[in-house]
């Protein structure tokens, strides 16, 4: 087995896509599809869209909020908009699009023809859409959408529900279905799909990444199941878990979720560590300074991730003991994070740095989301947390995290990996447009929100008082920024699927890994037939 | 490596279950949504029969899909490692399912050792016991709640102990079953695997009955009885489905025997049942000691 023969392979298939084993045109293609390419590519629209949906709740959100007083909307809609904004953007924009990076990259970096479970892999996506049609479709009923938050607390979400709740929890159920057969795929693909020669420790660090946060997905997915499920019997048939009354506590649910809840915070942020571990070596020309401790932090930050979860319930009353073990587990965290930060940059340190679109949105990540990691370890500390629970610092750190950290890197992925994807070279221009506009409305955005918070504003409400109007405008008018200089990538991504530059198999020249050992764009199928060992040795992510 | 023959990976063509599937999950979903909501304004509608429909439609879309996979299978398009990655597929829907019985079992747990205590003043809460009920006698079994709704424990001996013979017996027979089908004893087979079937009907039957006594009017153990009646039927009914669903794992296993299916090498469709048999089993266990012993 030779590069020659793959080349030729892939050569072939490309002239040849219509005729091949198994691709069908039209709309029957994409329903019936096994191929993680296609499926990868409906996860990353879907996402996007669902993006743009969520997007459009939060500036509805943000013109309410431009001025005190109410102007635009019902509170009771500002709360549905609130919380379905929340849920559109936790599980369907930013888990769906990692998904649909693990589903492209991950057999083409492990050299596999395929994700393990094809035929499970296209259920695991279509159900997605369904899932969301029931919760927007709950905002044209009689009820309402949920108007709980996207936490959805009891008693909230039951006692007080408007009604929502039975809607909300079964297409909760439908995307944690999805979300399992999605990760159980990723584990199993990564296990047993590696081509030979490609040990745990030579994976690059983007599959090591997936690989970790599948675990958590599997683990804490089916606690959500439950704990939707005690809501839904509490809510309809009469069970009091969450309920004093019959004995149960309120508090009960807020531990079941956060048990779910925070794993489920690094479900969102460590594929992007993994995508950002991948393009800075790149543009810095070096490899990745520390493979090995970025394996490690990795995993003993999914680790804490189970043992922290009470640090979003300091206020709860819990027990002295709790409070401090919690507060300082969640401290903890730092130290793993801060093996990650410090390698991407000493991977920086003497490298030869270009600053094309995927570097330029990985330094904004590092930089930003390091904030984000600070504002998070002074909400670790739990008497300071009793003044900034529920107020705009929260609000300001987990977008920071979120927005700034898990989305600009899915940003810097999909520009990374767009030419391997399309064949094309996206707008160069257009793209630093987008990175330059994007970066300082996100801050104009959400770095006020900071102030906002520690002066004592309140989350989660239409109206303020008027000592907060000032930031707020300011706030609002970079929402509305940062929500427009998004359609410059939808642009970008167009034009770059119709036409462009035609890009190379390696476009970036300090690139390693097998993705770039095939044509761009990339064939149909791939690696039908393992790799040689030698660009397996050279796709290692080790320093020499 | 270079010297070891390499197998191609089956992977398969269009598939048209999957989307089947997802229109079939939706209408579930849809369907039970709608249903639980009317029913709690006590108005009909639709919700059920879309419900009914769309468990139709799965079970439609599950015999289909797995048609199409042991045709496949049969036709040997499967490697050793499509093998395995069916096997690792299988270990790891079961860890999820372990952890979906952990939240409920987490439940019980938090409920016993603090909510139903504190409830009754432990700790720092004697105002909280105090204020709100002062007559409420913190016990577990919570056979009073504080606002008053009694009800009987279930014990563990009778049916619940009859139960867990039963269940570890058909551990171990379909253990025996497995070895029948290594050792390629097909009449063994057949026999310690529908001996297993038997033994999980038996069980299935005497929850039912089990049931039946905590509905009658002596026990009054309702699933709205406070939070030990929540926890006895939703852990005891959870797992219920489950042995239900394992059971019918089982006899299409026995059915597929039948036609001469599996052979000691390639049991895939035989090991996955007879782990999710194990994994039920398990359950029970827990469930026996900390809902009906502790």
């Amino acid at each position: 087995m030779t590069t020659d023969v793959i080349v030729q392979d892939s050569h072939d298939e490309h002239h040849d896509d219509s005729h091949e084993h198994g691709k069908m045109t039209g709309i029957k293609r994409w329903l019936y599809t096994t191929n993680h390419k296609d499926i990868g590519t409906l996860y990353l629209w879907f996402a996007f869209i669902m993006f743009l949906t969520g997007g459009a709740m939060a500036m509805v959100i943000r013109a309410e909020l431009f001025q005190p007083g109410l102007q635009l909307v019902e509170p009771d809609f500002f709360n549905q908009l609130t919380t379905v904004h929340g849920l559109i953007m936790v599980f369907g924009a930013i888990m769906p699009a990692f998904t649909g990076f693990a589903n492209w990259m991950l057999p083409m970096m492990l050299g596999a023809p395929d994700m393990a479970l094809p035929r499970m892999n296209n259920w695991s996506f279509w159900i997605l859409p369904f899932a969301f049609a029931i919760l927007l479709g709950s905002f044209f009923m009689e009820s309402g959408a949920p108007n709980f938050g996207w936490t959805f607390y009891a008693p909230l979400s039951t006692t007080y529900s408007n009604g929502s709740t039975a809607f909300f929890v079964f297409a909760v159920h439908i995307m944690g279905i999805s979300s399992i057969m999605g990760a159980i795929n990723i584990v199993v693909t990564i296990m047993n799909m590696r081509a030979p020669g490609m040990t745990y420790m030579k994976m690059p660090l983007f599959v090591w990444t997936f690989f970790i946060t599948a675990y958590l997905l599997i683990a804490v997915m089916p606690v959500l199941a439950g704990v939707v499920t005690m809501l839904l019997t509490d809510t309809y048939f009469g069970t009091s878990f969450f309920d004093a009354a019959g004995g149960g506590d309120p508090v009960l649910f807020q531990h079941i979720f956060w048990f779910f809840g925070h794993p489920e915070v690094y479900i969102m942020i460590l594929p992007a560590f993994g995508i950002v571990s991948t393009i800075i070596p790149t543009f810095s020309r070096k490899r990745l300074f520390g493979y090995t401790s970025m394996v490690y932090a990795t995993s003993s930050i999914a680790f804490l991730s189970f043992i922290v979860w009470a640090h979003h319930m300091f206020t709860t009353g819990m027990p002295l003991f709790g409070e401090l073990f919690f507060m300082y587990c969640t401290m903890l965290i730092a130290v793993p994070t801060g093996v990650k930060v410090f390698n991407w940059v000493a991977t920086m340190w003497r490298g030869s740095l270009t600053f094309e679109t995927p570097m330029l949105f990985s330094i904004a990540f590092v930089i930003l989301f390091t904030i984000g990691g600070f504002s998070g370890l002074m909400l670790a500390m739990t008497p300071v947390d009793f003044q900034y629970h529920d107020t705009y610092f929260v609000v300001a750190h987990f977008h920071y995290v979120l927005v700034t950290g898990s989305l600009f890197s899915i940003y810097a992925g999909a520009y990374y990996w767009l030419p391997k994807w399309t064949g094309h070279m996206y707008n160069d221009t257009l793209s630093k447009w987008h990175f330059w506009c994007s970066l300082i409305s996100v801050n104009l955005l959400f770095f006020p929100m900071h102030f906002l918070g520690l002066a004592g504003m309140p989350r989660r409400i239409p109206d303020y008082a008027l000592q907060f109007a000032d930031f707020n405008k300011w706030v609002s008018i970079g929402g509305f920024a940062f929500g427009l200089s998004q359609l410059i990538f939808l642009v970008v991504v167009i034009k770059c699927i119709r036409g462009g530059e035609k890009a190379p198999a390696k476009p970036w020249d300090g690139a390693i890994g097998l993705e770039w050992t095939v044509a761009s764009p990339a064939p149909y199928h791939t690696f039908s037939t393992p790799p040689p060992q030698a660009d397996i040795d050279q796709a290692d992510q080790h320093e020499h | 490596m270079t010297n070891k023959e390499y197998e191609s990976y089956y992977v398969p063509s269009q598939s048209h279950w999957p989307i089947v599937g997802a229109v079939a999950l939706f209408m579930i979903a849809f369907g039970a949504a709608n249903y639980v909501t009317d029913l709690s304004k006590d108005q009909s509608g639709y919700g059920g029969y879309l419900l009914l429909a769309g468990i139709a439609l799965v079970i439609y879309m599950l015999v289909g899909w797995f048609k199409d996979v042991i045709r496949e299978s049969l036709a040997g398009k499967y490697s050793h490692q499509m093998d395995k990655s069916f096997r690792q597929g299988m270990s790891w829907f079961i860890f999820s399912e372990v952890m979906f019985f952990a939240a409920f079992f987490g439940a019980l747990l938090y409920l016993r050792v603090f909510s139903v205590p504190w409830l009754g003043g432990a700790g720092n809460n004697a105002a909280t016991g105090a204020v709100l009920w002062p007559d409420f006698v913190a016990q577990w079994p919570l056979l009073s709640t504080p606002d008053g709704t009694t009800t009987t424990a279930m014990g563990w001996y009778g049916l619940p102990l009859i139960n867990t013979v039963l269940l570890m017996t058909s551990s171990v027979t379909a253990h025996f079953a497995h070895s029948a089908l290594l050792n390629n004893n097909r009449k063994a087979l057949k026999s310690w695997l529908g001996l297993t079937i038997i033994l999980g009907v038996a069980f299935i039957c005497f929850q039912v009955l089990e049931y039946s006594h905590g509905y009658s009017e002596e026990m009054r153990l309702f699933l709205d009885s406070g939070v030990y009646g929540n926890t006895f039927y939703l852990l005891t009914g959870f797992h219920g489905m489950h042995v239900t669903l394992g059971c019918i794992m089982l006899i299409v296993m026995w059915f597929r025997i039948l036609k001469g299916h599996f052979t000691p090498e390639n049991h895939f469709a035989f090991q996955a049942a007879s782990w999710y048999w194990h994994f039920v089993d398990v359950v029970w266990v827990m469930l026996f000691v900390f809902v009906y012993i502790l």
